[in-house]
């Protein structure tokens, strides 16, 4: 029953127009961002190379694919949980505010099933997103601006990956990326089950998001306690993958807090919509 | 009725919202072959109970028992076998009929085929807009394939929570030749819900009436509606001297109001005629003559309220 139930989870997202809205987003950020970096993008690579030309000559092209397909992570990772937010915000909450809630609660699947098929179909609509976010970034990347080694600016230096030593790092970026686009997911839905409404779960978790950002970006004390325990905070833990050692201790604690992260919401959400009356 | 089983079984069914009661100790029996009108005024609790019976809502306290098993051990069995409507039939509006009952065949239950969902469409008159997105049909529409919903995987049980409201004549008249069609041909036990008293008396064999989340009364519709004793109100040009006549005749026992210019006697049907006998030889002009049955009276008072 829970194959069917996400298959018609997923029949959902699919014939949802605001489903697309994520990814034809992405598509034309991605878009804007390679013809930017087609016409000015020189410009743009001398602003950060420039305080090391002194000291380094740098030889080749630095700015290739996968230069853009690094920045076009480290931009996007931002806009991404918004538009997965868009989506999983409403899997509950767009049942309740449309009425079909009363009819998926009337057939004979239990709530746990209903509510964990909606969560797999939050995994894999999230893996399509960065599936189209990997495809546009990293393939497109490169055929425009063909292949070379990458320059990763680090606050301590310049980090040179070789061409060869970088394909596995922006995969498990990526995994990891997707694992905590799913704690946003995951955060959604569960707001989800709290609303009647699809815009209430949608604006809280970008108000959460936007918190924990800022709690955890504020060089204040009081804080540093509570930082290493924001999901927000392992968000960019995909720029572990791009150290040099890999320091494997911090990105298993990040995926460690983003799994953790991920089973407390989970468990909430089972608990609130076991509980829920359904009056709408 | 006791050979008949018994399929649904509700006992000291309480809801609270806080403190605020919106059910209150409500019991009744649904038999195999019912169908079993709920009535009561808007706000009654009869969304509630059968929101109850059907799980989406948890019950304070009471219990629940369907095909003779209770619904908290065996939600999903009992659930296979019910198709209902609550409230109103809402669906995805951005599929198409028939990805609709699609979908929730899918999770009926039972294996059901396409040429079966075509059947039903095609059964509540849908078929030629089934590619349609559900967007643009009206209610009446939407209450047709809330129809072939509650059909799709054959159930035993069949709940319609206010069928008809919003519903045109001819939609009124459809969805009731529907219900009978299902009780008297495929032998399905029927609760359906109203507030409109006529609409239960027309399709319904048993019914309660609830207000207020309390049960106010309940049995078969032909008892219950079709008593002896009636309620008939005279409209006569001197009021006081009926009253006076009727105290002093075989009519004083009977409950005796006024209203205005008519006066109200509780008797039977063979009574008319001797009491409009009796007006007539005392020179009293009875300009009308009106019967309501007790129970109509009570029901529209309690709507009026």
């Amino acid at each position: 029953m829970i194959i069917k139930s996400t298959y018609n989870e997923l029949l959902k997202i699919a014939y949802k127009p605001r489903s697309y809205i994520g990814i034809a987003g992405i598509m034309i950020i991605i878009a804007i961002i390679l013809f930017a970096m087609k016409v000015d993008g020189s410009f743009y690579i001398s602003l950060i190379t420039g305080q090391f030309e002194q000291s380094l000559l740098f030889e080749g092209t630095i700015l290739n694919g996968n230069l853009i397909a690094y920045i076009i992570i480290q931009m996007l990772i931002i806009h991404v949980p918004l538009l997965i937010a868009f989506v999983t915000g409403d899997l509950i909450s767009g049942e309740s505010a449309m009425g079909t809630i009363r009819l998926l609660l009337t057939k004979p699947v239990s709530r746990n099933t209903i509510l964990l098929s909606k969560f797999f179909a939050s995994c894999i609509y999230t893996f399509i997103v960065i599936l189209c976010l990997a495809f546009m970034s990293f393939v497109l990347g490169k055929l425009f601006f063909g292949v070379g080694d990458l320059i990763v600016l680090k606050s301590d230096g310049l980090i040179v990956f070789q061409e060869n030593d970088i394909t596995w790092r922006f995969l498990y970026g990526f995994a990891i990326a997707f694992l905590s686009l799913v704690t946003v997911a995951t955060l959604a839905l569960t707001l989800s089950c709290f609303s009647e409404n699809s815009i209430g779960p949608i604006v809280t978790t970008m108000g959460i998001i936007l918190l924990f950002t800022i709690i955890g970006s504020m060089d204040v004390p009081v804080f540093d306690t509570i930082r290493p325990f924001l999901f927000t905070t392992h968000m960019a833990a995909w720029r572990f993958f791009f150290d040099d050692p890999l320091n494997m201790t911090h990105i298993l604690y990040s995926i460690a807090i983003l799994v953790a992260h991920i089973s407390v919401l989970l468990a909430i959400a089972f608990y609130k919509f076991n509980k829920k009356d359904i009056l709408s | 009725m006791e050979n008949k089983a018994k399929i649904v079984e509700v006992k000291n069914l309480v809801k609270n919202y806080g403190t605020f009661c919106a059910v209150k100790d409500v019991s009744f029996d649904v038999f195999e072959n019912d169908v079993f009108g709920f009535l009561g005024p808007n706000g009654a609790g009869k969304s509630t109970t059968i929101r109850t019976i059907l799980s989406l809502i948890k019950p304070t306290s009471g219990t629940i028992n369907l095909f003779g098993k209770s619904l908290i051990d065996n939600r999903n069995f009992i659930l296979s076998k019910i198709g209902c409507i609550v409230e109103k039939p809402d669906f995805y509006k951005y599929l198409s009929a028939q990805k609709n009952l699609e979908l929730f065949a899918r999770i009926s239950g039972n294996s059901i085929t396409k040429l079966k969902i075509s059947e039903l469409i095609d059964f509540v008159g849908l078929n030629g807009r089934e590619k349609d997105k559900v967007s643009g049909f009206s209610h009446g529409m939407k209450q047709r394939l809330g129809i072939a919903q509650t059909l799709l995987h054959n159930p035993d049980l069949i709940i319609l929570d206010e069928p008809t409201t919003g519903l045109d004549p001819q939609g009124i008249i459809d969805i009731r030749n529907l219900i009978l069609q299902l009780k008297n041909e495929k032998n399905k036990t029927v609760i359906i819900s109203s507030h409109i008293l006529s609409e239960i008396e027309l399709i319904a064999n048993r019914m309660i009436i609830i207000n207020k989340g309390k049960t106010l009364v309940q049995g078969g519709v032909s008892e219950l509606l079709n008593s002896q004793e009636i309620i008939v109100v005279f409209k006569v040009d001197t009021v006081d001297k009926a009253l006076f006549l009727l105290q002093q005749s075989s009519f004083s026992n009977c409950e005796i109001t006024l209203q205005d210019s008519s006066i109200l006697i509780h008797t039977s049907t063979d009574s008319i005629p001797i009491i409009n006998k009796l007006f007539c030889d005392n020179d009293i002009n009875v300009s009308s003559i009106e019967t309501k049955r007790k129970l109509e009276d009570y029901f529209l008072r309690l709507i009026n309220n």
